[in-house]
């Protein structure tokens, strides 16, 4: 299939995850992603692969945890308030190192929200979520083709590193349509599963767990994650940018709201305005280099976020206070129009402005 | 000399870090026997609860999972979908199975998951200090019922297993008890037909549950405490098959 299609996000994710060899979907319904789990109720069976609705989405990480365990590619996808209720289980599957694809078609929260698309996870995405010492590692798409392009990666770069892969999307990237190509990436070269729970029929007893009472030992596992996490952010960091060096602005933002910043930024520079755009496509690792670097230079950073300021402290992590950085958001399902994010772009010209900050 | 009794292979020689007079031990040789006799041991995936059992891999040598406190039957979902030729069973307390983990059971049995259940009732939480568990029986004493537990305000025990027997998932649920050999020599046959249904690949579950003593947290003998099973305990929950 490298034909051009029309195909909304959702699909467009569960599709690619076919194509990536997943063995089994699990999941309960929730808006906006009820696609994913009606598409796999039709394809994965078709396939002769596994779907099971889920009585909860504490269940369904669970059902993921029990086939992964087995060495089987797994994955669950929900909307915020059912990924909070999977955090338990994405402790445990950080601290079994068990591969694990978990999507986050993101709603407006918190509590019950509504269902209108935002960005207000990315603490819980990037930051823990559940209890413990672990990460995750999270991607970001910007459109229906990243939807399906990263879903693959996320695949391997689970079975490569032993854990779970987010992909922290929102409402509109898993209801709009838009063409995309559908075909099998070349995949990575990926360790074997010896440690999958296949039976004792040749070998000794394997097992698969997260207590470690003995002294020093949890110690132990946890300084081999922290060894594991610093080699993903030396190697895995995904990250666009456009017209970024001598820029006097440079707007920071991912998903959809890249999006809306790409338009603004095109109007303001045909206004003649030095404006450039930084996309972070791996939420964690976040590019703090390519961030960094770009402080050095000391533009102003404007990020922008459908939420109240999330993504923003790692952003001022990484910047450590070379350059202003301003923040400007929508949340609750409020979008900012490409109007409102130019209107922000033009006031960092205004010299009143530039005072302040 | 003639051998009468040997320990079966898939029990591990190992020391018991549990305590003196418990049945945890019993249950698990109940198991390896079953899975040794069947010749399953090189297809068995077994599931250790959160609880006192959580170890059990430490016994039990066939492959083993740890999981969350109380879902260990949406990970055997996970496992028995994906390897249809696998004997997957989880073995869970009645804290994890009939209070945490109530509504993973239930929707286990709901699908007809084709797996088996080893439900251990000893009526408190064990590794945590004795609590009350949902199935403490009326007046008992516990470290969170210091005055017994009374039915207002803490609830009535609760018999899950007969609960489960009314779904038509549930293709086979019986209770058992470790009171005694007889009790046990049933208990064993028990286990070996819940592990039988699911090699015959029939449809549904299988759930084995078995009255065990807790002398550490009965505040009893080992002697008393099973006697306490045979006396108490089976009134409340009247040992017999309920299904199947």
């Amino acid at each position: 299939m490298s034909e051009r299609i029309l195909m909304c996000g959702n699909e467009a994710l569960a599709e690619a995850a076919i194509i990536a060899g997943l063995d089994a979907y699990f999941g309960y319904p929730i808006t906006p992603q009820n696609e994913i789990p009606a598409y796999m109720s039709q394809r994965m069976p078709e396939e002769g692969r596994v779907f099971v609705q889920s009585e909860s989405e504490l269940a369904a990480i669970n059902m993921v945890f029990g086939a992964s365990a087995t060495g089987k590619r797994a994955m669950t996808s929900s909307s915020s308030p059912g990924i909070s209720l999977m955090q338990e289980g994405i402790s445990y599957l950080a601290a079994a190192e068990l591969p694990a694809v978990v999507a986050n078609i993101m709603r407006g929260g918190p509590g019950l929200g509504n269902i209108a698309p935002s960005q207000s996870d990315y603490f819980q995405a990037t930051k823990g979520g559940g209890h413990g010492d672990y990460r995750n590692i999270v991607m970001a798409p910007a459109c229906v083709q990243e939807m399906a392009d990263l879903t693959q990666l996320a695949f391997d770069l689970a079975d490569q590193y032993q854990m779970t892969v987010m992909i922290l999307a929102d409402g509109f990237l898993g209801q709009m349509m838009e063409p995309l190509v559908l075909e099998k990436k070349c995949g990575r070269k990926l360790p074997p599963k010896d440690w999958a729970l296949t039976g004792t029929k040749d070998r000794s007893q394997r097992i698969v767990r997260s207590l470690w009472l003995k002294e020093g030992v949890l110690e132990a596992l946890n300084n081999k994650l922290q060894a594991k996490y610093k080699i993903i952010e030396q190697n895995e960091v995904l990250c666009e940018q456009y017209e970024v060096e001598n820029a006097d602005i440079v707007v920071i933002a991912y998903g959809i709201a890249a999006r809306i910043v790409r338009s603004a930024v095109a109007r303001a520079r045909q206004q003649g305005i030095n404006v450039g755009w930084i996309r972070p496509i791996t939420l964690w690792p976040f590019p703090m280099e390519i961030v960094s670097k770009t402080a050095e230079e000391m533009p102003i950073f404007l990020v922008v976020e459908l939420s109240c300021g999330q993504m923003v402290e790692d952003v001022k992590l990484a910047v450590a206070g070379k350059a202003p950085v301003v923040f400007y958001g929508r949340s609750g399902g409020g979008v900012p129009t490409v109007e409102e994010v130019f209107e922000q772009i033009m006031q960092l010209t205004t010299p009143a402005m530039r005072q302040t900050i | 000399m003639r051998t009468v009794f040997k320990r079966t292979p898939t029990l591990k020689d190992v020391p018991t870090h549990y305590c003196p007079g418990c049945g945890h031990g019993i249950a698990h040789r109940l198991i390896a026997e079953t899975v040794d006799e069947l010749g399953i041991r090189g297809r068995t995936i077994g599931i250790a609860p959160v609880g006192c059992a959580v170890l059990a891999y430490d016994y039990l040598d066939v492959d083993m999972i740890e999981v969350a406190h109380g879902r260990a039957p949406a990970v055997a979902t996970g496992m028995k979908r994906t390897n249809p030729d696998m004997i997957v069973f989880s073995y869970q307390g009645d804290g994890d199975l009939a209070s945490i983990g109530t509504a993973e059971i239930v929707h286990a049995v709901h699908r007809a998951e084709q797996i088996t259940v080893i439900f251990i009732n000893n009526a408190v939480y064990g590794m945590t200090g004795g609590q009350m568990a949902p199935t403490t029986i009326l007046s008992q004493v516990t470290s969170t019922t210091p005055q017994g537990r009374q039915a207002l305000g803490q609830g009535y025990p609760m018999q899950i297993s007969e609960m489960l027997a009314v779904l038509p998932g549930a293709i086979y649920v019986e209770r058992c008890s470790l009171s005694d050999t007889s009790q046990i020599m049933n208990a064993k046959k028990a286990v070996k037909h819940a592990f039988q249904l699911q090699l015959d690949n029939a449809t549904g579950l299988s759930l084995v549950e078995i009255l065990s003593p807790c002398p550490t947290y009965w505040r009893m003998t080992p002697a008393k405490a099973m006697e306490w099973i045979e006396k108490e305990m089976t009134k409340v929950f009247p040992l017999g098959k309920l299904k199947g």
